[in-house]
């Protein structure tokens, strides 16, 4: 029988001691093998052959409940929400049609055909029938807003729903006083408003349906990511290949993927080899090579040949559902800017209530007649306009776009904050090593002295005869040249290494020196010829190293490290967006200086230890600079702290994803200028929200309470009012979403 | 007419007093609370967990409103989506006593921890 893996939520475990009972409960049913519970996650994995439905029953015969866990950045997961979503908004939509379809005729009649007052006992019945037809409109279209703003208050909270229920409430109560007592009240007060109660619930539905479906767009950007993911996985188990979900792939297991299809899980190849298109990923366009012992990654398409894996990461702790969860995370996050709307927020709602009666209240002392009905009309449309839903949305639904569009070409933004600074950058300190340049030294100059009589190949046979036994990183550089001209190494003897100089070693009684100059020095080989070759590649940003024969100099091997080919391109993107660059290097200073020249960096600190680089990070920043900081994320590590934002580059697979501010997953610096364009598009969109909705409430609110009927007569009708509300949160969600329209722009 | 303005603001001190002033007695302490989000409110909106201990809360969200998917403790940075009808547990590190507020994305459904 198959083994599957199920993950179930417990609802109502409240004390550890629940554990034992639930693991005991669950390990009764047939076909469980094993049993794990997390308690502070509420969340216990079942291996085994039972059904979910089996293992839900058996934890609710133990008293709790039980629900199946989807995977976190499954794609069930989301069509589910996506449903969810559909259904609410034909629900909203439903409400709308039904409000409006009373809503609509009454006001043409008001504005058209007849007056909407009560003066005869056949209009006040007329309009009783339609008082009580508004009424079940009401329950039935507006029922969520009564119903929250009832419990809200019994909360002790008021929200929006308290602001429509009093509104729409007291334009039908003050009707229906109008309808049951007309003589109460003077002739020209005996006005009815049961169309604004009707359109007010309508429009505001519709406003509602409009922004859950405009929401929706917002993150598309988690749709596409979570789209990457394969459904299913081909495993090798017990000799026999099976198709299965990829929920039921267990860690160790054996997958094979064909050309063509994606990577399902984490892994490292253990059979045969191919090209990967890391681009959804990475944002970088070329395939990359994969043989045994590489690592594949989740999500990404295998394009030329057939491989097995060895699955190393599974479910929710695959790079890909790392990333969609973190992508998540700062997508909810918050901004500095939008702490004030916040605070506003908190306290606007029983303000706004304050307002609409200190309003009725100066309508009803001081206004002309009827002042009654002037004080009712001002309060509800006071109470109707007052949305603080724009102010609410305003910076979450901006940030919600610019991650994801920042994710899109492969740039993590860890939390709100980070996006918010990366917009100040002053100053971007970049590594050199990994950063500006691939980080991986190749053998770039052989220069074979007249005095060795052997050729380029002989020559490194020898070198990468040495520096096999070697730890030094520019050893691999050599050996690897070597292997990769298919040269056989030297196999020489008595190897030492010379700490800070090089190496000595010895074959066929010869004695080998390769190393440094002080080396040469120490052994006095005369390397005066060969020394203005030398200083000229160490002046193109190349390490020169001298191949000494029995003390004599038969060679010079340069070895550098590329600089990556748009690095140039990518620091004059910064500098032309008025941020200053200035390089950070351990490197000496001739190596820096040409690394510097070539990619137009004016500023740069050559010979900086590790250690040394968060202090030239905070020098900065007591200069007043706002700092970012880009390197490979591991030495790097205290100065990416300290910085403003700090930017690692990763691999899509490293662990720089959860420690950085932001990471740029492929290795091309245009990531870099990519993250802070999309931080200043996104604040820019921000500041249009902030805008737009503080405007909305600052001056909607006077003119509902009617600053403009002194000096034009003008008093805002609550219908339109519940228009404008309607409506306030759409326009932020719908310019939020222009930002998905946003393209970093190489100048 | 003076009946009326005495009325409105007997009405405006009530809103000050009710909304801002009072504070619930006898907040909820219990191990693995479930706190319901529906018609607009946290149920129950104030829980009580004890300091220096780490804790969970459980969100069932069975409000379909775009504005209650997503709950924000901001004193603790965190900003979660509640999934619809399914429980989403929320871990709570340790905490030094206070109230810490949390609440959706635009502050209109409201909740406080009380740490003790």
């Amino acid at each position: 029988m198959d083994t599957n893996r199920v993950q179930l939520n417990i609802i109502g475990a409240g004390c550890a001691s629940c554990v034992g009972k639930i693991e005991k409960a669950l390990k009764s049913v047939p076909g469980v093998d094993s049993v794990e519970m997390n308690f502070a996650e509420r969340i216990v994995d079942v291996s085994g052959s039972a059904t979910p439905q089996q293992l839900i029953a058996a934890v609710e015969a133990a008293g709790y409940n039980a629900t199946q866990l989807q995977a976190e950045a499954g794609n069930d997961a989301m069509d589910e929400k996506e449903q969810a979503d559909l259904d609410y908004y034909r629900s909203l939509l439903r409400h709308t049609f039904i409000a409006l379809s009373v809503g609509i005729p009454l006001m043409i009649y008001g504005l058209f055909i007849g007056e909407m007052t009560v003066t005869t006992t056949t209009e006040q019945l007329a309009w009783g029938l339609v008082g009580l037809v508004t009424l079940s409109i009401m329950l039935l279209s507006g029922k969520h807003f009564y119903v929250g703003a009832w419990k809200s208050f019994v909360h002790h909270n008021a929200n929006m729903d308290t602001l429509i229920a009093l509104g729409t409430g007291t334009a039908w109560l003050y009707s229906m006083l109008v309808v049951a007592f007309p003589t109460l009240l003077p002739e020209m007060a005996r006005h009815v408003y049961f169309e604004a109660t009707a359109m007010i619930i309508g429009l505001i539905n519709l406003g509602l349906a409009l922004e859950v479906k405009a929401r929706g767009k917002t993150s598309e950007a988690i749709k596409r990511l979570i789209g990457l993911q394969a459904k299913t996985a081909r495993v090798i188990r017990d000799g026999k290949e099976l198709d299965i979900d990829i929920a039921q792939v267990l860690q160790g297991d054996k997958v094979r993927v064909r050309p063509g299809e994606k990577i399902p899980v984490d892994g490292v190849v253990i059979e045969g080899a191919t090209m990967v298109d890391e681009s959804m990923l990475t944002g970088e366009p070329m395939p990359v090579e994969k043989a045994i012992d590489s690592e594949v990654v989740t999500g990404t398409l295998n394009k030329s040949g057939s491989i097995v894996f060895s699955a190393t990461r599974v479910g929710k702790d695959t790079a890909l559902a790392r990333i969609i969860a973190m992508v998540k995370r700062a997508q909810n996050s918050k901004l500095p800017i939008g702490r004030l709307a916040d605070v506003i927020a908190s306290y606007f709602v029983p303000a706004i209530m304050i307002i609409a009666i200190v309003s009725a209240m100066v309508w009803f002392n001081f206004g002309p007649e009827p002042s009654m009905v002037f004080a009712i009309v001002s309060a509800t449309t006071v109470l109707i306009i007052a949305c603080p839903c724009a102010l609410g949305l305003a910076t979450p639904m901006s940030v919600m776009v610019g991650v994801g569009k920042a994710a899109e070409s492969g740039v993590l933004i860890r939390n709100g904050e980070a996006l918010q600074t990366a917009s100040k950058i002053s100053v971007m300190v970049l590594d050199k090593t990994g950063t500006i340049t691939q980080g991986s030294p190749q053998v770039t100059d052989v220069v074979v002295t007249q005095a060795a009589s052997i050729g380029e190949s002989e020559v490194l046979a020898l070198a990468a005869g040495i520096e096999r036994h070697s730890e030094h990183p520019l050893a691999e550089a050599i050996v690897e040249s070597a292997t990769r001209r298919e040269i056989e190494l030297e196999d020489v003897e008595a190897f030492t290494a010379i700490s800070g100089r090089g190496v000595q070693a010895q074959l066929n009684g010869q004695s080998l020196l390769f190393g440094n100059q002080a080396l040469m020095q120490d052994y006095e080989v005369d390397i005066q010829a060969y020394q203005a070759k030398a200083q000229q590649l160490a002046a193109e940003a190349k390490t020169p190293m001298y191949l000494a024969r029995d003390n004599e100099l038969i060679a010079i091997i340069a070895v550098a490290d590329p600089i990556k080919p748009d690095s140039a391109e990518a620091i004059a993107r910064l500098k032309h967006n008025g941020i200053k660059v200035v390089m950070l290097t351990g490197d000496n200073q001739a190596t820096a200086k040409a690394v510097a020249a070539k990619v137009g960096i004016e500023t740069f600190f050559a010979e900086v230890m590790p250690q040394d680089k968060a202090s030239k990070v905070a020098e900065l920043q007591k200069d007043g600079e706002v700092v970012g900081m880009t390197g490979d994320g591991i030495n790097d590590a205290p100065a990416l702290a300290l910085a403003n934002v700090g930017f690692a580059i990763g691999t899509g697979t490293d662990v720089a994803i959860e420690s950085a501010d932001i990471t740029l997953m492929r290795g091309s610096l245009h990531g870099l200028a990519d993250a802070i364009a999309v931080s200043k598009a996104t604040l820019r969109n921000i500041k249009q929200n902030l805008f737009g909705a503080f405007v909305y409430n600052a001056a909607g609110i006077p003119i509902a309470a009617g600053i403009l009927y002194p000096m034009f007569g003008l008093l805002l009708n609550p219908v339109i009012a519940g228009a404008a509300m309607a409506f306030s949160s759409l326009t932020v969600v719908s310019n939020a979403n222009r930002l998905r329209l946003f393209k970093a722009k190489a100048h | 007419m003076l009946f009326i303005n005495l009325f409105c603001l007997a009405l405006i001190g009530f809103i000050v007093w009710w909304f801002w002033l009072y504070s619930p007695e006898a907040p909820v302490s219990q191990e693995g609370i479930e706190i319901v989000v529906k018609d607009g409110v946290y149920t129950p909106s104030r829980v009580k967990i004890p300091s220096g201990q780490a804790t969970s809360l459980t969100f069932l969200r069975q409000d379909k409103s775009a504005c209650s998917a997503i709950l924000q403790l901001p004193a603790l940075e965190i900003s979660e989506e509640l999934a619809l009808d399914k429980p989403t547990v929320i871990n709570i590190p340790a905490m030094t006593p206070g109230e810490y507020a949390f609440h959706c994305q635009m502050q209109m459904y409201k909740g406080v921890i009380v740490v003790e």
